[in-house]
């Protein structure tokens, strides 16, 4: 009997862990899951928290329950993994060894690396709607806000779905329009990249709709400091590291983001921000050929999404047992990435892209599906029904009729179908 | 694809002034570079950063982010700021003649 140790039961270990077990007999490999709680959250949901589009409760499940019944649920922290010994480390009992490790541990938030960010003004007038709890109380103090300048702003790159904080703008927009007030309400949007987003013809389409919605865009602003109020009592500050100031009333600020905290604690493992180095193709370690890595927690070139732990499930699921049997591994993702982005309104742009393909103009997943990098209100109707496909098909790791993981090249304006 | 000269050698660079093949850039280019830049004067700090970015090219295949170089180079990102103004990265990258750091997305 095999044992799988799958660290992390979110979105990629979920699918890692529910594909694995159909593949095995229950006689044959033992599959464990370990994380520190039992609160699974539907973190695109949080987004629309603030605005009093969703309920911060009705947004988590338990893990345990989104699992297989013939997977184990193991609630500890972790401690280190020792790769040398194939074992993993928890807070709490003997060290639990391994035959194949699986790292689905994310992204973590890092909002103490930022000078400021955690200090005065600190969920009273600075907050990040990246977490329930800071989703949740931005909702009280926007319903409080009535004029003056919000910034929105990304510290720095990788950040967990990074079209997000264009989709708070966008909705923030809307929202103060809804309650007549945009006049009195300067928005913009302050960036680390030179560009809304990196790719040129989404970042043409998205610059254009900032520009439409009277958003500024401020850009290759590397924030040092961010200088709040206590209280929320006067104008507050974002300081770039070369002396740029951006001022506000409130800000919205996505952190600093690393991977989980033992991989530092796991010689060999991580890079120097903690994600798992791994062959882009593949998702195996390449630190060792029993570790895999998926979803936010990897290195890989392409967005920190949940499609992306989806697409990236049957590979790494097919890689462990490969390797587990002893054959070559002969997975390939694609980087295949697929994000819905809220502009506001009722409506949403959808994109679709690959490690070697940009976001383009099209349709997905064929000339008749949703139309690409366009808004329209069937994307916005895509976005909200998608969180019940999410419980229901993706977690379980069934395959979704039509979405294959290959990004699809049919559909899409100047790619040979 | 474009070109440029430094040190007497044309050199590949993109349209952006990224070297495309960093076998072609010698030490002597950097000052160069740099000048065009608007840096007058290359330190031993600026050095320093330089080399490291030569060293993690052809470790990683890709220069690395001011937040990753920060943390490795010796080199706070604050200082990383006052010798390579605006974009530490990217400037750094340009005058140690590798290509532009890839952007996370």
């Amino acid at each position: 009997m095999k044992r799988i140790v799958i660290l992390g039961g979110g979105t990629g270990g979920t699918i890692a862990a529910n594909r694995l077990r159909r593949g095995y007999g229950a006689e044959d490999a033992e599959i464990i899951v370990v994380d520190r709680d039992d609160d699974h959250v539907y973190q695109p949901g949080l987004l629309f928290v603030p605005f009093g589009l969703a309920d911060p409760a009705r947004l988590v499940r338990p893990r345990h329950r989104q699992l297989h019944p013939g997977v184990t649920f193991r609630q500890a922290g972790v401690d280190r993994v020792d790769l040398a010994g194939d074992q993993v480390f928890l807070d709490d009992g003997p060290a639990l060894g391994y035959d194949a490790l699986v790292i689905a541990t994310g992204a973590r938030l890092l909002p103490e690396q930022t000078e400021g960010l955690t200090g005065p003004g600190w969920m009273e007038q600075v907050f990040t709607f990246y977490t329930p709890a800071g989703a949740a109380a931005l909702r009280g103090a926007l319903d409080r806000f009535d004029g003056g300048r919000l910034a929105v702003n990304v510290v720095d790159m990788p950040v967990k779905c990074p079209v997000a904080p264009l989709e708070f703008c966008f909705l923030a927009d809307h929202y103060f329009r809804r309650r007549g007030i945009r006049a009195r309400v300067q928005l913009s949007y302050v960036t680390p990249l030179d560009g809304a987003f990196t790719k040129p013809v989404c970042n043409r389409e998205l610059s254009g709709l900032l520009r439409r919605k009277d958003i500024d865009l401020v850009t290759e602003f590397n924030t040092g400091e961010v200088r709040g109020c206590r209280g929320g009592a006067g104008e507050g500050r974002l300081v770039s590291y070369d002396d740029r100031e951006v001022r506000f009333d409130l800000a919205v600020v996505v952190p600093l983001h690393g991977g989980a905290a033992f991989v530092d604690r796991s010689p060999g493992l991580g890079d120097e921000l903690g994600f798992i180095p791994v062959d882009p193709g593949t998702l195996q370690a390449t630190a060792k050929p029993n570790v895999f890595a998926i979803g936010d927690a990897t290195d890989v070139p392409t967005s920190k999404a949940g499609s992306v732990a989806h697409f990236e499930g049957a590979v790494v699921t097919d890689g462990v047992r490969a390797y587990l049997d002893g054959r070559p591994l002969t997975g390939c993702f694609d980087g295949h990435t697929n994000c819905f982005i809220e502009t506001g309104g009722g409506k949403a742009l959808l994109v679709d892209f690959n490690y070697d393909t940009e976001p383009l103009t099209g349709h997905y997943p064929a000339r008749a599906g949703l139309p690409l990098l366009k808004e329209s209100r069937l994307n916005h109707l895509g976005k909200r029904a998608f969180e019940s496909l999410y419980w229901h098909a993706l977690l379980p790791g069934r395959d979704l009729p039509g979405i294959g993981s290959d990004m699809p090249r049919r559909g899409k304006a100047g790619l040979p179908g | 694809m474009a070109e440029a000269s430094y040190d007497g050698q044309v050199v590949s660079v993109n349209d952006e002034g990224f070297f495309t093949d960093p076998g072609q850039w010698t030490e002597a280019m950097a000052p160069q570079i740099a000048k065009a830049e608007g840096i007058d004067h290359l330190t031993d700090r600026h050095w320093q950063v330089i080399r490291f970015m030569r060293q993690e090219y052809q470790a990683k295949g890709t220069g690395p982010t001011v937040r990753v170089l920060g943390k490795t180079s010796g080199v706070s990102v604050k200082e990383l700021y006052q010798l390579f103004p605006k974009g530490p990265a990217k400037l750094a990258a340009k005058i140690a003649g590798i290509p532009k750091p890839r952007g996370c997305i």
